[in-house]
C-alpha cells in the first residue's frame, strides 16, 4: 500500500509518545536523586533503593502480591481459556448471552463497584477477609481479559487444522492439546502477562477485599504516597517498572521468533 | 466434533474404548463451558444480587455493620417475612443529600469531558500511527501498549511530582520565564482530566488505530483529485469510517473514568467531588455499607446503557473478526 507519512503523522506521534513517556522517565530519573526532595536535583545517589530494601514491611508486601499475582494469573488463564473457547466453539448455548455479559461487563466495570461486591459476597459466605478472597476477587477480574485476548486469537485460528487432526484419528481431547493448544499458545501467555500484571497494579479491588497481613504492594505504596511524595516510593515504582519491562520485553521476543519460525515451517511446507 | 471421533473409532476392536472416548469428549466439552459459567455467576453475577440487598437493609453497628434482610435462616416462610423489613431508606437518603447527586452529575460530566479531550488526544496518534510504514508499525503500537504494562498507580503518582506548586512542570514555566507565579494544577480538576486522559489514552488509540488501520486510504486519494479538500475528505470519509474505534475507545474511556477512584483521590485533592471517591469514603471512612451498596447500585444502573452499547460494539467486532 502506498502510503505517505506526513510531517503532521510524524509530529502526532513523536509527541504523543513524549507525552506518554516523559512522565515515566521523570519517576525513574527522581528515584536516583540524592536529596530527599522528589523534584530537586541534588546529586546521583542509590540509596533511596539502599533503604527499600530494609523497608520490611514494602518487601512482605511485596512478597504477598507476586504470589496474588503468580496464582491469580495461572488460575485465570485457564478458566479464562475456556471462557474463550466456550464463546468462540459454543455458538448456542442456553444462557449464552448472559456468559458473554459476564465476560465483557468486568472489562469496564468501575473497580469500586466490583470491589464493593466481591467483599459483600465474602462476608455473606462468611470467608475471612485475607491472602484467599484477594486471590480470588483478582481471579474473577482478570479471567475476563484473558479470555478477550485468547479470544481474538481463537477467531482467526483454522479450524481445518483440527478437522485434519480429527479425520487422522486423534481424538477432540487429543486434538485440543496437541493442535489448538500450540497455535493458540502466544495468546495464552500473554493473557497470563496481562493478568499479572493487572493482579500486580490493582489498589481498589485489592483494598477492598484484603484483610490483615494480605497487604498487597499498591496498597503499601498508596498508603505512602497519601502521606506524601519520596524517592523511595519513586525507587519501588522503577523496580516495578523494571521487571515488567524485562517480562514484556523477553515475552515479545519470544513470540516475534516463534512467529518467524511459524513463518518458516510454512514456507518449507508449501515448497515440500 | 462427534463425527470425527466415529471416524476415529473405525477399527472394530477400539470400538468400546471409542464409546467411553466419546461420552468423555462430551463431558469435558460440557466442563469447557459449566467451569467458566459458574465462576462467573458466583463471582461476579451474585455479589451484585447480594449488594443489591444490602443496599436495602438497616445500618447497625455490628460486624458486618448491616441488619440483614431476605435471610435463609428461618426457611421459605422467614424469608418471605424478611420482605416487610425492606427498606428503601438508604436510597431515600441518597436523595436528601445534594452530595451524592452532586457527585454522579459532576462525575458524568468529569467522565465526558476527559472521553473528549483523549478522543481529541488519542485520534493523531492512532492516525499517525496507522500512515506509518508498514515495518515500524508493530514497533509503534508495542510503545502505545508498553504504558499500559506499567502501574496505573504509578502512573499517577508520577503527575503528583509533575504538577505540584514547586513541581517539574513550574519549574520550567518558571525558569523560561513564561509564567511568574506557580501554577496552581494539583487537587484542581484540570489535573484530574489530565490523570485521565494519561491513564486511559492507550485505550482510546489501539481500537482507533485498528478500525483505521483496516481503512482503504485510495478513498482519500479519490476525493483528493475530486477537488474535495483535506479536512472535509477527514469528515466524509476518514472519521465515519473509523467510527466503530470511535465508539470502543470512547466507550472504554468513559465507563470506568465515571466510577475512577484513584485519579480524584491523588490528582484532585480534598475538593473535588467524584462518585468513585464518594463510595470509597463512605465505606472505609464512615463504615456505613448499606449506604455504600446503594450508592453503588445507582451508579450501575446509570452505567446501564453504555455498558450495553459496549458489549454490543463487542460482539460486532467479533462477528467481523469471522
Amino acid at each position: 500500500m502506498n502510503t505517505t507519512w506526513s510531517r503532521f503523522n510524524v509530529t502526532s506521534i513523536v509527541l504523543g509518545f513524549a507525552f506518554l513517556y516523559l512522565p515515566i522517565v521523570l519517576l525513574i530519573v527522581f528515584s536516583f536523586n540524592e536529596s530527599k526532595l522528589v523534584t530537586v536535583w541534588g546529586g546521583f545517589s542509590t540509596k533511596w533503593y539502599v533503604s527499600l530494601f530494609h523497608n520490611q514491611g514494602l518487601m512482605d508486601a511485596t512478597w504477598v502480591t507476586a504470589r496474588v499475582g503468580v496464582i491469580s494469573a495461572t488460575v485465570a488463564t485457564v478458566l479464562g481459556t475456556l471462557a474463550a473457547l466456550t464463546l468462540t466453539r459454543y455458538t448456542r448455548f442456553r444462557g449464552r448471552l448472559l456468559f458473554s455479559g459476564m465476560v465483557f461487563a468486568p472489562l469496564v466495570m468501575p473497580e469500586v463497584i466490583t470491589g464493593l461486591s466481591l467483599l459483600l459476597l465474602f462476608v455473606a459466605v462468611g470467608l475471612d477477609r485475607g491472602f484467599l478472597t484477594v486471590t480470588l476477587a483478582h481471579i474473577t477480574l482478570t479471567m475476563c481479559f484473558v479470555a478477550v485476548v485468547v479470544q481474538s486469537r481463537l477467531v482467526s485460528f483454522d479450524r481445518s487444522l483440527e478437522e485434519a487432526a480429527m479425520d487422522l484419528g486423534a481424538t477432540p481431547v487429543k486434538t485440543f492439546f496437541q493442535i489448538t493448544l500450540p497455535v493458540i499458545m502466544p495468546a495464552i501467555v500473554s493473557g497470563w502477562m496481562l493478568a499479572f500484571t493487572l493482579s500486580l497494579d490493582d489498589l481498589v479491588i485489592a483494598s477492598f477485599t484484603s484483610g490483615p497481613g494480605a497487604t498487597t504492594l499498591p496498597m503499601k505504596i498508596y498508603s505512602q504516597v497519601r502521606l506524601g511524595v519520596t524517592p523511595e516510593i519513586n525507587a519501588a515504582c522503577t523496580i516495578l517498572i523494571a521487571v515488567v519491562a524485562v517480562g514484556v520485553i523477553i515475552a515479545s521476543v519470544a513470540n516475534k521468533r516463534r512467529e518467524v519460525q511459524r513463518q518458516l515451517d510454512e514456507r518449507a511446507a508449501q515448497r515440500g | 466434533m462427534s463425527n470425527a471421533a466415529v471416524t476415529a473409532s473405525a477399527p472394530a476392536t477400539n470400538s468400546d474404548k471409542s464409546i467411553l472416548a466419546r461420552l468423555g469428549a462430551a463431558f469435558v466439552g460440557r466442563l469447557v463451558i459449566i467451569v467458566p459459567y459458574v465462576w462467573l455467576l458466583f463471582f461476579f453475577l451474585v455479589p451484585f444480587i447480594i449488594v443489591f440487598k444490602i443496599s436495602l437493609s438497616q445500618t447497625a453497628i455490628a460486624m458486618p455493620p448491616y441488619t440483614p434482610v431476605l435471610d435463609f435462616k428461618d426457611g421459605i416462610s422467614g424469608f418471605f417475612a424478611g420482605f416487610g423489613a425492606l427498606s428503601f431508606d438508604n436510597y431515600a437518603w441518597l436523595t436528601q443529600d445534594a452530595l451524592y447527586f452532586n457527585a454522579y452529575v459532576t462525575s458524568v460530566i468529569i467522565a465526558a469531558i476527559s472521553t473528549v479531550l483523549t478522543l481529541i488526544v488519542g485520534y493523531p496518534i492512532a492516525y499517525g500511527m496507522a500512515r506509518a510504514p508498514a515495518t515500524i508499525r508493530p514497533t509503534l503500537l508495542m510503545l502505545v501498549i508498553l504504558p499500559f504494562w506499567t502501574s496505573f498507580l504509578i502512573r499517577v503518582y508520577a503527575w503528583i511530582g509533575i504538577l505540584k506548586p514547586e513541581g517539574l512542570l513550574n519549574q520550567l514555566l518558571l525558569a523560561t520565564g513564561i509564567i511568574s507565579q506557580p501554577l496552581i494544577i494539583l487537587n484542581t480538576y484540570t489535573a484530574i482530566f489530565i490523570g485521565i486522559v494519561y491513564s486511559y489514552l492507550p485505550f482510546m488509540v489501539l481500537p482507533l488505530y485498528s478500525s483505521l488501520e483496516k481503512m482503504d486510504y485510495s478513498l482519500i486519494e479519490a476525493a483528493k483529485d475530486l477537488g474535495c479538500p483535506p479536512t472535509s475528505a477527514f469528515w466524509k470519509i476518514t472519521f465515519p469510517l473509523s467510527l466503530p474505534g470511535v465508539i470502543a475507545g470512547c466507550l472504554l474511556v468513559f465507563i470506568p473514568a465515571v466510577g475512577e477512584f484513584v485519579i480524584p483521590d491523588l490528582l484532585g485533592g480534598s475538593q473535588t467531588l467524584m462518585i468513585g471517591k464518594t463510595l470509597w469514603n463512605e465505606f472505609f471512612a464512615n463504615r456505613d455499607w448499606p449506604v455504600s451498596s446503594a450508592v453503588a447500585v445507582i451508579l450501575l444502573l446509570l452505567l446501564t446503557v453504555p455498558i450495553m452499547f459496549f458489549q454490543q460494539a463487542q460482539a460486532r467486532a467479533q462477528e467481523q473478526d469471522k
